[in-house]
């Protein structure tokens, strides 16, 4: 790893990892036995391996060629390992929170292993660890290929890295001290959120400098929606995280924002978390691996744009969705609602055109698991977004709010859209970056995709059935006027569904845990394969696009 | 409802570097050729571009 570095930036690695190193511990001294002087210690330990590690290889021969000549890939490799390793745990931890549901004795009577803490671990771990290590890590390859040139910077790209899990762990030990905000997918404390800025802020300098020094002159799509999720998710955490810490020694901070004002700072950033971490930036590994894998180009490269500045402009209204029937201003909801429904017509594009892309290519799709993934990731993908537009809808959230409902259309988005696309992108990248003829076990891959998608679809449906009793009997009333059914009788109506959920999650852990299984025996069993060395005569490559005429 | 003071002319600061980065990409010939950009990125090779270009100077031979 180190031998790509020169001196110079292993020195300025050995700087970074002990200043970091320095701030954990004035963390500790100031937080003491606060969860903060936990923290402090924490980074402690992972600053200093960092800087071992840097340290033991100091003195290596320095790179001897001309680094441009290649794209530079560690990184990449490194964030896909992570990414699969965040997902085992992260569904690990979904499934034993989905148990708990059903069989509230699993909690064990440890404070730690309560539901509220533990539940945290589970979404922030799939959200942030596993898709955020998948887009940083898709980015650095995206972004240099598209753009043909090789990452602006050794040591920012692993600063970008090791620093976003540096924050993941933070967040994930510290709601299992009960560290929170309270504030869905942002509970991370003061002292976390800040640290994430620096990391954020970095991303997108490395980001906008590789793109500076391309060599092809069109900007690809995916880059677009790449952009938009760094800059975008940039701006949402600074707002949403605006607190007065109580006393600097210690974790506790308090929003500087309260009652509904904070609600809808809260959902102007949870919806758009949705949008642009969840969304956006996948839909940029969308756009360049599924073309990639089915060899076929965009069908239509003007809607792929098209959609790309609708949900630009769209989705950053819809947040107040969120909020129906609540304190929040009438017309506010009614904005929300409104641009929540328009927001179908761009979504419904990347859907429709990736599945058009594969128009032609049917027959790859029944052959090849990998772009089976993409393909029912898209599916996914145009369904959710249609059930979102609809949920939105005022009359129908007063059915679903609050209920398991929501619960399903989170989990049709996140396992349907998200990890399928994920793993597609990943069984198409790791034989390419470790230069291997192909995936370690093509079986485990079919096996991967069958138990994915049937406990996405268990899940679903579990989830629905589970939402819609449950509304439906909230609102049921007595001839004198009276609730129908007590909270308790919700409850038991929910059980079944709540087990087939918890069956639905473990086939889709299982899947996963195959995954990092197979992308681990790749790298170490499977066959290499030497770069091929027929690439396009330079003439042709280097001439700078032709506008063609239509 | 103070916080749409906030929230509102940010979202809306937003959405302006949004339109001016459009029209940046109008201006500077982004969607001259989208039927090229859509296929350009299936090319096999798999290296940055200054490699050939080098290569083709004669700079090096590797």
């Amino acid at each position: 790893m180190m031998q790509r570095l020169t001196g110079a930036e292993r020195q300025l690695a050995l700087i970074i990892s002990v200043l970091t190193l320095l701030s954990g511990l004035a963390m500790a001294a100031a937080g003491r036995a606060d969860p903060l002087g936990i923290h402090g210690w924490i980074v402690v330990l992972f600053a200093g391996a960092v800087f071992l590690l840097t340290l033991g290889s100091i003195y290596d021969p320095e790179p001897r060629e001309d680094r441009a000549v290649s794209y530079y890939d560690d990184p990449t490799k490194v964030g896909l390992i992570l990414a699969l390793g965040w997902a085992v745990v992260g569904m690990g931890m979904g499934v034993w929170v989905a148990a708990q549901l059903a069989w509230p004795d699993l909690r064990f009577d440890a404070a730690w292993s309560s539901f509220g803490r533990i539940r945290p671990v589970h979404t922030s771990g799939v959200i942030f660890g596993f898709g955020g290590n998948a887009l940083i890590a898709t980015s650095f390859h995206v972004m240099q290929r598209t753009s043909r040139a090789r990452l602006a910077g050794h040591v920012s790209p692993w600063f970008v890295l090791l620093g976003f899990n540096l924050f993941c762990i933070i967040a994930a030990s510290g709601y299992l001290m009960g560290v929170t905000q309270s504030k869905e997918y942002a509970e991370p404390e003061w002292y976390a959120d800040i640290w994430l800025v620096i990391v954020w802020v970095v991303y997108f300098v490395l980001y906008i400098r590789t793109l500076a020094r391309r060599n092809e002159p069109h900007i690809y799509v995916a880059n677009w929606y790449y952009l938009a999720f760094i800059l975008v998710v940039a701006v949402l955490h600074i707002v949403n995280n605006l607190a007065v810490p109580a006393s600097l020694t210690g974790a506790k901070s308090y929003s500087a924002f309260s009652g509904v004002q904070d609600a809808m700072t809260q959902w102007w950033y949870g919806h758009n978390a949705v949008a642009f971490f969840l969304t956006a930036g996948f839909l940029g590994m969308l756009y360049y691996f599924l073309p990639k894998r089915a060899e076929r180009p965009i069908y239509s490269y003007r809607l792929s744009i098209l959609s790309f500045w609708g949900i630009t402009f769209f989705y950053i209204w819809a947040g107040s969705h969120h909020l129906h029937y609540t304190a929040l201003p009438q017309w506010v909801q009614t904005l929300g609602m409104t641009f929540s429904v328009m927001l179908l017509v761009p979504s419904w594009a990347s859907a429709g055109n990736a599945l058009m892309t594969l128009n032609g290519a049917w027959h790859k799709v029944r052959d090849d698991a990998t772009l089976r993934f993409m393909m029912v990731a898209a599916v996914f993908y145009g369904l959710s977004t249609f059930e979102g537009s609809f949920m939105a809808v005022r009359a129908v959230n007063s059915l679903s709010h609050y209920t398991d409902w929501t619960v399903g259309h989170v989990h049709a988005g996140a396992m349907g859209w998200v990890a399928l696309i994920s793993f597609g992108s990943i069984y198409a990248v790791v034989p390419l970056l470790w230069q291997r003829e192909t995936m370690y076990s093509w079986k485990l891959v079919e096996w991967h995709f069958w138990l994915a998608l049937s406990g996405t679809v268990i899940y679903v449906f579990a989830m629905w059935n589970s939402g819609i009793t449950q509304g439906l009997m909230w609102r049921t009333y007595t001839e004198s006027g009276t609730l129908a059914y007590s909270f308790t009788d919700t409850l038991v109506a929910m059980h079944p569904y709540y087990v087939a959920r918890a069956v639905g999650g473990a086939l889709f852990l299982t899947g996963a845990v195959l995954a990092l299984f197979n992308v681990v025996m790749t790298i170490r069993h499977a066959p290499e394969k030497r770069p091929e060395r027929d690439y396009p005569t330079s003439s042709e490559a280097t001439e700078p696009a032709v506008p063609a005429a239509e | 409802m103070e916080i749409l003071m906030l929230l509102i002319p940010l979202t809306l600061a937003m959405g302006c570097v949004g339109l001016l980065t459009f029209f940046w990409t109008v201006r500077s010939g982004q969607y001259d050729d989208p039927e090229g950009d859509a296929r350009r990125i299936l090319q096999a090779d798999d290296r940055p571009l200054d490699y050939r270009q080098s290569e083709r100077r004669g700079e090096r031979t590797t």
